[in-house]
């Protein structure tokens, strides 16, 4: 698998991403600079990590959905290639229109950083197939503008596409939207594109693969993302 | 040679913190009068906060070598060795009067400057730590001050990158005038790369890079000096701007230069800005420096040479550069878009030369700047001794049930995960302890090694036996970092105190010093850096004395580190190290006789290092399950910590009859742990203690869901979880409604 992670001025958890992806496939990803205009060739999979790209200015994500990179991100997305936005990098699929709707401040204003609870919607996906369907996984989260909100009309087609991978349950499975902890619309934690194969979530799995830091619910992502790749 | 510069009268030479006689140390070192740039410069070095001049005498008494160590204070911030050619390099700083008087901006550039003074040493932070002291939690401004303390930590923190993934927070009336923030990074470097502030070479560029300069912080070193009176709130403008995103690109710019070679000297401009960062780069290599302001970037239009000077912008750091290096690093700050700009050059004259639009604003002896700054022998008192308590005599109607459940929700013992938990505590992905632990634990790099990393004091017993307080302080941390573990190394210390042209506060500052050097020397746990912050008074009452203790210590098999949650039912609890009811300063005394008075404590060492040293060997060799240090609210509380992490309870015995049993549950003797031993290591453990002479007694066995004392009613630990994790929300959540 041949992924490459992208980086802005001002990500920050690209060396966790890279440090999960390399544990779970064996393979080190090339960090891509933001100025650059081009993906290394032959590119499987592009990451977009966690961070405050561009500090966060104007708004999460903003500045760096015009990033120079971002034209070749596009262009793999649409002949069908993987990407992976986690946190900002969710934030900036969304403002690049790579996937639907934004990432406001969370519902009580403040940073939250803590082990979330999600369930995993569906495992037909490149990113979900090493999870069972409706499955709960542990992640954390560590965002302070991970509200997801979208239009009636986007929410109504998301949820009747069955696009929504991963949303925030109570520890019984059951979705309860009043307590979300961010404030997220229908409990949303992650969605996909509709081609299936560009995947944004707030929650942090490259942070859950070491058994020495926390539990390893993130690893079958990457797992997944793997034999996706392999297949293919 | 200043024109159009206001006129220098004793009333602005008392408006620059400089008292009569520290101007005529001016007049008699320079010869002449000093120009209006030069008397802010000289305010700049000689304020407290800069000169250290009231603690310098008494802080030479600090051990700070051991073969470990690499860089001991006077540098941005300490080096120890960590072995495998690693090095491991903090500080803790504090930035106490900003914080006050606009809490968000002032914690949040407290966080950046720390971690500033972390990568200006060549090392990449890996974890924050901060030390924080509020109000009465009932006093009007504690409320907002917690909020925007917090939220500028984590603001600065979680952009920058860095775990912040342990610290402390108290409440106390007596910071209702001054909360206390202290800030605290650790960094990892190559034992072999560590950069200096030491300039070498004649004619080199010395270059300025990061943010441009603007106004603000202008004074901020010299507010940092001073008391509060009424309308403390009126010197926002000292108070300078964080901007985290600015600060990472510095980081990965100032790594990137120093791996390609580029850096000769480096030091960043912290308090007192581009003054201060030019005369130590200077001063400590024996050159002259000369700035050419012109080429200063600058935020706004027609900055002054003196508001230059002493701006206290963020974000900002001075280089010299190697020779023919200048187009290479100026090629790497630009990719990181950040400013290059040749300012100035070194010279061999040792003066300190600033130059703007042509004309000479300031030129003065380097070396002096610094070495001539006023040195006090401040007049002191020893504080008196308290008499020892004697717990039979108090007047208790709290059942022990009771007691313990009003301390586990009272504020300074109340869970604190409603702070901690805006603070992004695993990125880096190498939080092997998080937060709730007796010590921080981040793994180093992808092992086996691990850093451990404490911050501990205990004000009350500073404050009624200084000598005792500080030998605690550094004996708390010690124990902490051993408690998970981890062989103590080194420490940096904040003090924070009133102000000390009072004999009471100046006496506090010694007999602490000393205790903190007699513990540090006989636990061979020496001093490598720190931060001594005076003038923490309000209207004319001080804080407790508060010298902050932030330990480092490391794990060599970071699999190996113990936590303090009981494991598993059936198991025995003992714990090791004498308890005799020491209830005097305790926080039951406190905060259920709503009295602080007594002797506290005695920290005796030598017990200290023997009881921590045989708890180590028990980690490393896997014969206990659960450690815990025994601190502030005594066995019981240390007990409910280790039931509440794991939802199990414990079956615990009568205390023993010659023992007061408030005094056995609530006391606070000194170099205590509660550790669980399987049954089938109980003999061993027993054999091995007395072997190494240490005091071990058992206290009860693990299991079902509640903790049972005989005789008293059973508690239930689920209910203990409820009143810990609610009071720090519920006050919290009060103010935002």
């Amino acid at each position: 698998m041949k992924s490459a992670v992208i980086v802005f001025p001002g990500s920050n958890r690209e060396g966790d991403v890279a440090r999960a992806l390399q544990i779970v496939s064996g393979v080190k990803p090339a960090l891509v600079w933001h100025a650059d205009t081009a993906l290394p060739a032959g590119t499987d999979l592009v990451v977009l990590p966690g961070g405050f790209s561009y500090g966060d200015y104007l708004r999460c994500g903003a500045i760096a959905a015009r990033a120079a990179i971002m034209d070749a991100v596009r262009e793999h997305a649409a002949r069908g290639g993987l990407v992976l936005g986690i946190c900002n990098g969710f934030q900036i699929l969304c403002e690049s229109g790579l996937l639907p709707g934004v990432l406001v401040r969370n519902a009580r204003l403040r940073f939250i950083c803590r082990e979330a609870l999600l369930k995993v919607e569906r495992n037909d996906t490149p990113f979900t197939r090493r999870y069972a369907k409706g499955a709960v996984v542990r992640y954390p989260v560590a965002h302070g503008e991970g509200n997801y909100t979208a239009d009636a009309d986007t929410l109504k087609r998301l949820e009747d596409e069955g696009r929504v991978v991963f949303r925030y349950v109570l520890p019984d499975g059951r979705r309860d939207d009043a307590q979300v902890l961010n404030g997220a619309a229908n409990s949303i934690a992650g969605i996909v594109s509709e081609k299936l194969n560009v995947l944004g979530l707030m929650p942090h799995p490259e942070n859950h693969v070491d058994p020495l830091v926390g539990p390893t619910d993130g690893r079958a992502l990457f797992e997944s993302l793997v034999g996706a790749l392999e297949k293919a | 040679m200043t024109s159009a510069e206001p006129k220098i009268t004793p009333e602005l030479v008392a408006e620059h913190g400089l008292k009569p006689d520290e101007y005529e140390r001016i007049l008699k070192l320079i010869g002449r009068e000093p120009s209006f740039t030069e008397l802010g410069i000289f305010s700049a070095m000689w304020n407290e906060h800069c000169s250290y001049k009231s603690s310098r005498l008494h802080l030479r008494g600090l051990p700070t070598t051991a073969p470990w160590v690499i860089q001991g204070p006077g540098e941005n911030a300490g080096v120890i060795d960590i072995g495998d050619g690693k090095a491991a390099v903090f500080k803790m700083e504090s930035h106490n009067h900003p914080s006050y008087i606009e809490p968000h901006q002032g914690a949040a550039t407290g966080v950046g400057g720390i971690l500033r003074d972390v990568f200006t040493m060549g090392a990449r932070p890996i974890a924050a730590l901060n030390a924080l002291r509020f109000g009465d939690p009932k006093h009007p401004r504690t409320r907002h001050l917690v909020a925007g303390v917090v939220g500028g930590i984590g603001s600065y923190g979680n952009s920058f990158g860095v775990p912040t993934v342990g610290g402390l927070v108290g409440f106390h009336t007596r910071y209702d005038g001054n909360c206390l923030v202290n800030a605290m990074a650790v960094g990892l470097a190559d034992a072999d790369k560590i950069f200096y502030a030491k300039a070498t070479g004649v004619g080199l560029p010395v270059v300025y890079l990061g943010s441009k300069t603007g106004r603000d912080g202008i004074h901020g070193a010299t507010m940092a000096s001073a008391e509060f009176g009424e309308g403390a709130e009126e010197k926002r403008p000292t108070v300078q701007v964080g901007d985290p995103f600015a600060e990472k690109l510095l980081l990965e710019a100032c790594l990137e230069i120093m791996e390609a070679g580029c850096v000769v000297a480096i030091q960043d401009m912290g308090a007192a800005g581009l003054t201060c960062s030019a005369v130590e780069m200077g001063a400590k290599g024996d050159l002259g420096i000369e700035l050419d302001l012109d080429n200063v970037p600058c935020r706004e239009a027609g900055m002054s040479a003196y508001e230059m000077m002493l701006s206290e912008s963020q974000e900002r750091m001075l280089m010299v550069i190697a020779p023919g290096k200048e187009e290479q690093a100026e090629a790497i700050f630009r990719k990181w878009g950040l400013d290059f700009a040749i300012v100035g050059h070194t010279t061999d004259d040792l003066r300190f030369v600033v130059k703007h639009k042509g004309e000479v604003k300031a030129d003065l002896p380097i070396k002096e700047l610094g070495d001539e700054a006023p040195l006090y022998d401040r007049p002191w008192v020893e504080t008196p001794k308290q008499q020892r308590i004697d717990p039979a005599a108090l007047d208790i109607s709290a059942t022990i049930p009771g007691a313990l459940e009003r301390l586990v929700g009272s504020p300074d013992f109340a869970s604190k995960r409603w702070i901690w938990e805006q603070y992004d505590h695993l990125i880096l992905n190498n939080t092997v302890q998080r937060p709730g632990g007796d010590a921080a634990v981040v793994r180093v790099e992808d092992g086996p090694k691990g850093l451990a990393m404490s911050c501990d004091v205990t004000p009350r017993y500073c404050e009624a036996d200084p000598f005792e307080g500080g030998k605690q302080a550094v004996a708390e941390a010690w124990r902490n970092i051993t408690a998970v573990g981890a062989t103590p190394l080194a420490l940096t210390d904040n003090l924070n105190f009133g102000n000390p042209e009072k004999p009471e506060i100046m006496g506090q500052l010694v007999g602490c010093l000393r205790g903190i050097a007699a513990a540090a020397k006989e636990l061979d746990f020496p001093v490598v850096s720190g931060n001594v912050s005076l003038y923490n008074e309000t209207n004319g009452r001080g804080i407790l004395p508060t010298p902050t203790i932030g330990g480092v210590g490391v794990l060599d098999d970071v699999e190996k580190m113990a936590t303090l949650d009981f494991k598993d039912s059936g198991e025995i609890i003992f714990v090791i190290g004498a308890t005799t009811g020491w209830l005097g300063q305790s926080a039951f005394l406190s905060e259920i006789l709503d009295r602080e008075d007594g002797a506290p404590p005695p920290v005796d060492l030598a017990l200290e290092r023997r009881n921590g040293d045989f708890v180590r060997a028990l980690i490393a060799d896997s014969l206990v399950t659960a450690v815990h240090d025994v601190s502030d609210g005594g066995l019981l509380v240390a007990l409910t910590e280790m039931a509440l992490a794991s939802g199990i309870g414990a079956n615990l015995i009568a205390p023993p009859a010659e023992i007061n049993p408030y005094g056995f549950w609530f006391g606070e003797d000194q170099a205590r742990y509660v550790v669980t031993v399987e049954s089938g290591s109980k003999a061993l453990v027993l054999r091995r203690a007395e072997t190494a002479g240490v005091t071990l007694a058992k206290l009860g066995t693990t299991g079902g869901d509640r903790l049972n004392i005989p005789g008293e009613r059973p508690i239930v630990v689920d209910a203990l979880r409820e009143r810990h994790e609610a009071w720090l929300p519920i006050y919290m959540g009060a103010g935002l409604m």
